[in-house]
């Protein structure tokens, strides 16, 4: 009755968050008295997982899985719960994983708690805590079920190393053509740029801006500090930006290490979305602005001047500490 | 194409949000309620197929009659019958099989969802309903066509987006993008006086079980105040050896 845990890999690298819900499962683990056993699919590095207090990896090498499909995956997932007689499942809160567990919860009728910001707090009863109301509240909510998945927030829980040696032993699920039902045409995916769900640094843009023609600072900066760019709603709205950056309580949830907010007010609703992130910056032109009330650093300032200063000043302390 | 759209009762995006009864309850004095943004795009495109292809929309909510006049603002906007099942949706797994049933007994083709509800963030219903169902799902769907029994679909992914191809019987958990936000209705008299006249049907749950149960909430902590800096040379000293942020 190990403490499964599902490590997110992409092109068979593991994602950063993995080795964050490896983490996570082996805090449950010792709360439970047993051991950690991860479950990848097509990663290539499967011994790093021992660092982080992994002892055993179910690996999946399989072809028919090399291009991410929710029903496939959650089927081998599903499987792999039965092989270990596991009772906990621990799973990332990624747009991918958000996609597939409903499909394992639903089929083993096991009780799914997602946005879970700490280690358990008790096993017995099982209890965690979430948060909830789009982040403007939290749960301590209990899972009754037999088996149990938890979702870890992004950056909630962290990265805490624990040298464990793990084992890797081949894992070939069962899977039939209608697993793929849903099938997979084309991605179109910005390559070698953070995302907003991985990048440890967001940097974000509202009408301050005055147009999608503005947009060139914003992304100089967010280069200059390996940020992923994002949007307020309005922005995503006028059509300045792609949807894809619009965070906040409709939009994407942020939960980066540190959050750049530039010309952005800061609407209840985007203040929702982004207070999960560890470190705010508010650059604003108006000191009344909400935002400066939830923001640990702020500029009172034009960001057409702070930024191009910021972006030059940055450069200059990126290359001393290099 | 018989379409059902599940709408979730939720606060309004501007709420502040309070418990009640010793922090186990959410206090829903003074709060407005609202269709749930995710189904309210999702429901927008419902009308799209409604006017374009034919289709007929159905609603269906869990919850008490107090969701009644959001259900009524679902129907205004022209979907053309609602069904409510009396019950407090209070675990996803719970609202899944309520919504199951529905859908079984109505012989829908398309179920139209939202990616998650704003209030309790479980994202999980639809997901559990296409496999208590066998239906195909698209999650995160950023926009849908459907040809005859083939749906084409985008989702959103991190850093960008994927084309789906996959066919009815289809469940989707929508968000913007579906439809824009200038796309969305605002019911007119017309439609609220023909709302009134639209069957809300109410049904009593099926027996089912409950896999989760929050037990109390709590707000975040107050933040402290933000340190305001006049130039970006102290900022950079900040977020290097405060905050430890870069």
């Amino acid at each position: 009755m190990s403490v499964l845990v599902y490590t997110e890999s992409e092109n068979g690298k593991f994602k950063k968050n993995a080795f964050e819900v490896a983490s996570y499962a082996k805090a449950v683990a010792d709360q439970l008295g047993t051991s950690v056993t991860a479950i990848s699919i097509n990663a290539l590095e499967n011994d790093h997982l021992g660092a982080y207090g992994v002892s055993k990896v179910l690996n999946v090498s399989d072809d028919r899985l090399k291009t991410f499909n929710a029903k496939a995956f959650a089927n081998t997932i599903g499987q792999a719960i039965a092989k270990e007689n596991a009772t906990t499942l621990i799973v990332s809160s990624s747009t991918d994983t958000k996609f597939l567990i409903p499909l394992v919860a639903g089929k083993l009728n096991a009780g799914y708690v997602p946005n879970v910001v700490a280690a358990p707090q008790g096993t017995s009863p099982f209890m965690v805590k979430r948060s909830s109301f789009s982040n403007k509240g939290f749960a301590y909510t209990e899972i009754s079920s037999d088996v149990k998945i938890i979702g870890v927030s992004n950056n909630a829980y962290g990265v805490h190393e624990n040298a464990t040696s793990a084992a890797v032993e081949d894992f070939s699920p069962s899977l039939s053509e209608a697993d793929f039902s849903t099938k997979s045409i084309e991605i179109d995916k910005v390559v070698g740029k953070a995302t907003i769900a991985d990048a440890d640094i967001v940097v974000s843009a509202g009408r301050g801006m005055k147009g999608p023609e503005n947009w060139g600072m914003i992304e100089e900066l967010a280069e200059v500090l390996g940020a992923a760019t994002a949007c307020s709603k309005p922005v995503s709205d006028l059509g300045w930006r792609p949807h894809g950056e619009h965070v906040g309580q409709t939009g994407k949830p942020v939960a980066s290490n540190l959050y750049i907010a530039i010309g952005i007010s800061g609407a209840i609703q985007h203040l929702a979305g982004v207070s999960s992130s560890k470190t705010k910056v508010v650059i604003n032109t108006d000191p009344e602005a909400p935002f400066f009330k939830a923001a640990d650093y702020g500029i009172v300032g034009d960001a057409f001047e702070v930024i191009p200063q910021l972006i030059e000043k940055l450069k200059e302390f990126k290359a001393q500490n290099a | 194409m018989k379409i059902l759209v599940c709408i979730s009762n939720v606060p309004d995006t501007t709420s502040k949000i309070n418990f009640t009864d010793g922090d186990t309850k959410f206090d829903s004095n003074g709060v407005q309620f609202v269709i749930n943004p995710n189904d309210e795009f999702g429901l927008t495109r419902a009308m799209w197929f409604k006017e374009k292809q034919g289709a007929t929309v159905h609603v269906a909510n869990v919850g008490l009659a107090t969701t009644e006049p959001t259900i009524r603002k679902a129907l205004a906007i022209g979907a053309d019958e609602a069904i409510r099942i009396n019950a407090e949706p209070t675990d996803g797994f719970f609202v899944a099989q309520q919504l199951a049933e529905v859908v079984k007994n109505g012989g829908y083709d398309l179920v139209i969802a939202g990616r998650e509800s704003i209030d309790y963030n479980g994202g999980m219903v639809p997901g559990i309903l296409a496999t208590l169902l066998d239906m195909n799902f698209v999650n995160t769907c950023v926009s849908l066509e459907v040809d005859g029994t083939n749906a084409t679909a985008m989702r959103e992914i991190d850093g960008g987006k994927e084309k789906i191809a996959t066919s009815l019987p289809l469940i989707i958990g929508g968000q913007k993008g579906l439809v824009e936000e200038s796309d969305l209705r605002i019911p007119n008299m017309r439609g609220i006086m023909m709302a009134r006249k639209k069957a809300l049907n109410v049904v009593e749950p099926v027996d089912a079980s409950k896999a989760t149960q929050d037990t109390k909430f709590e707000k975040p902590e107050a933040k402290g105040a933000v340190k305001l800096v006049d130039n970006v040379d102290d900022l950079i000293n900040l977020l290097h050896n405060e905050a430890k942020a870069i």
